[in-house]
Order: C-alpha cells, then structure tokens, then sequence
C-alpha cells in the first residue's frame, strides 16, 4: 500500500521561468524519502508535479505506474501538506479534521484524536485564528491521520518549536513503521532530520544533484587534512568537493569512499581524517560557481 | 545521537556490541526490536534493521522466526577476542605516540601501568 514514482525528463516551466529542468527520478515507494534542495531549486515545484497540483510542462510523471495529472485514483491515494494549511481559513479545526475523514479513504479517527491530544490543537478555534506553529500542527495531523500511500510535507513544521518538531518525528517514525507507505518529507532542516530517512534526494537549478542511501552518503565524505603539499599529493584525482586553508595547513572535503587501506595510508602520511556532516556535504554539492548562477 | 563519522547502521550495531560486552545484554537474551530501536534512537526502522542485519550476518544474534532477534551463545567471548586483537594497535599504541610526542619517558608509562596492577607483575 506505497506508491512507486516514476519521473523521466520532466520540465516544468512558469512563463520564462524554469523550474524543474529534464528530471529523471526513480522511487521504489515504501520508504521515507528525503528531499533536499536550496530555496528555488525546484522542491516545491516537482512535490506539487507529484501531487498533481500543476502539470508537467515535458516529460513522464508515473506515480503507481500512472500521470497523477486530473487522476482520481492516485489523487485520493496521495496526501500533500505544505506550509500553508489547505483549508478555508473560516473553518474550524474540528470541520478541517471531519472534511478530510469523509474525503480520505484510509482515515484513522482515533490516530486522528492522539495527535490533536499530542499537539493540544485547539479543535473550535478557526483555523485563520492558529499560530504559525499551530497551523504547521494542524497540516500534520491532517497529513500523518490520513495514511495516504504516498505522504508528502513539504516544510510542514514552520513555526514549530523544537518539542514539537521532535513530537512529529516520534510519530512519523512509530506511525510510518506500522503503516509502511512513501513518504517524502522536503527540509532545510538536515542535521535535525536526516536521520529519519533512508534515502535523500538533492536537487538544484531544477535537477537531480543526487539520489542516494542517507548511511551511503555519510560514508562517503571525507575531510582530509594536513601539510597542503602533502593534502595536494592525496587528494589528486579525487572528486574535491572544496577547500580551506590555515598558514601551511589545509583541509580539503572529497566525496569518495575511503576503503581501510586509504585511510591507513593516509595516517602513515601523517594526515588527519574526519568526517562530513550530511549537511556539510549538501552545502558543497548545491555550491556553484557565481558565474554560473 | 550519533556522530556523523560512521553510517548509522554501523553505529547501532556498535551500541548492541557494547551492550553485549558490558553484560547489559546476556547471551540468549531477547534484544529490543529494529522498531523499538528506531522510535528510541529516532532513526529510519530500515537503517535500523540493516545494523541487525550486520549482526546476524556476523554470528553475534541469531534470529527466531516470528519471535525476534537473540544474542548467541558465544557472542560477549567472540566480542572480547576481536577487541583483543585491536587493543594494542588501537590504545597502547595509541599511548606510546603520545607519550613521545609531550615527552613522557616509556619507562615513566610502564611504572605507571605496574603500580595501577598492585605490583603484582
């Protein structure tokens, strides 16, 4: 009960803007995805191709093997809760929640009421009259309750303070693990969350900059540090993803996998080894040239 | 939680390993399961169970059908031997750099290490 997504060349156009530039992506379903991407690189952009929000300009968007586009089978299969509640702001949280259980085919209302207890939402306030943080408790009520075979929050916790960040993603997991379904969750939050992920996904300018298991990821960058002639001689033909310096000593970050051989020969060489946080590696890899931008 | 020096996976399966050496963990005892593991350490169940994996694939828990995952038998002594065989290259030789580099003379060490055993060697 997860839906696959199957995307292939996909360009979507605003006027003269592009937003998403010939994508090709392939999720399995089932799992928590990751989606990772600066502010106007096409996240929002390629959830809302997804959830049949717009339409793809070029391309092939299959999710469950089939174009979401004006698709009453996936559409009612797919959960998409933004920063902004989808809602009319005159209604009450309690008419919110009561819309979304007649429309939603897997609905759990008891689920539905421990995360309204969870997040002591206010069920009679409208939702106009919500906080920021409130309205962000809301979208995940409405997103986790509803079990749809492919979930998606894009930024759903703006305005949630640290406690209540935590509490969403205690439930994502516990409600994900006995409830297996696709998930994708976009954050710039990627310290704080990448655990909860089993792959990521980075775009920039509208493409796919990777697609990768998170542990896959964390192995793979490597800070090298040392003497700079020393570090040069090491790290010569490796992917360098970028580099410091302090007086004659320097550290260069390269995106390789460091068998136990390389990291023994780096030691003899007198070279310290470390490790790259995933959000370290991300500012790297979405790191251009300003010519280019 | 973690650090960021090693995948997850490889993390929880050092964390049952430490367990198992520390005598938390008993041979034959019942380990918590990749969801209990998951929600305690907030991590993805699948990274979860890909550290389980290592360690059944490895000897230290066996798995019953249906019931969960067991530490085996001879796990805490199969632990201990292979943290044996690191020892020296990873502590003592560790020390022996270290105690060049601020200039301890090996014989200060050694005295030290005599005096921490009661005399006894």
């Amino acid at each position: 009960m997860s839906l696959s997504v199957h995307l292939r060349d996909l360009s979507l156009r605003y006027g003269e803007t592009t937003a998403l530039d010939g994508l090709s992506l392939e999720l399995a379903g089932g799992k928590v995805y990751g989606l990772l991407g600066r502010n106007g690189s096409g996240k929002t952009s390629l959830l809302s191709v997804l959830a049949a929000r717009r339409r793809a300009s070029a391309g092939t968007v299959l999710v469950d093997g089939e174009d979401p586009f004006e698709n009453t089978r996936i559409m009612r299969r797919t959960c998409f809760i933004r920063d902004e509640v989808d809602a009319y702001e005159q209604t009450s949280v309690r008419q919110a929640l009561r819309f979304a259980a007649r429309l939603r085919p897997h609905w759990d209302e008891d689920y539905a009421h421990h995360l309204v207890d969870t997040f002591k939402l206010p069920v009679k306030k409208k939702v106009s009259a919500l906080s920021r943080g409130m309205k962000s408790a809301l979208g995940i009520t409405l997103g986790l309750a509803c079990r749809a075979p492919l979930t998606i929050f894009d930024e759903s916790y703006l305005g949630m303070d640290a406690p209540s960040r935590y509490a969403f993603y205690d439930e994502l997991l516990s409600d994900y693990a006995e409830n297996p379904r696709t998930i994708i969750l976009s954050t710039h939050l990627i310290e704080e969350v990448n655990s909860l992920f089993e792959e990521i996904v980075i775009l920039d300018n509208g493409r796919l900059v990777l697609h990768e298991e998170v542990d896959t990821l964390r192995a793979r960058g490597v800070s090298v540090t040392g003497p700079a002639e020393v570090v040069d001689r090491f790290t010569a033909g490796l992917t360098v993803l970028g580099e410091q310096r302090l007086g004659n000593t320097k550290a260069v970050t390269v995106y390789e996998r460091f068998d136990d051989a390389r990291r023994r020969a780096a030691r003899a060489a007198g070279l310290e080894l470390g490790a790259v946080p995933v959000q370290d590696l991300f500012v790297h890899l979405t790191r251009q040239p300003e010519a280019q931008r | 939680m973690f650090d960021d020096r090693s995948p997850i996976y490889q993390q929880i399966a050092e964390k049952i390993k430490e367990d198992i050496l520390a005598g938390v963990l008993q041979e034959d005892e019942k380990v918590m399961s990749t969801n209990q593991y998951s929600s305690f350490y907030r991590i993805n169940p699948a990274t979860a169970a890909k550290g389980f994996q290592q360690l059944l694939e490895e000897g230290i828990l066996y798995k019953k059908r249906g019931i969960g995952m067991f530490v085996s038998q001879n796990a805490r002594e199969t632990l201990r031997q292979q943290r044996r065989e690191r020892f020296f290259e990873e502590v003592v030789d560790a020390m022996v750099a270290e105690a060049r580099m601020i200039g301890i003379p090996l014989a200060d060490v050694i005295r030290r290490i005599q005096d921490a055993d009661g005399g006894r060697s």
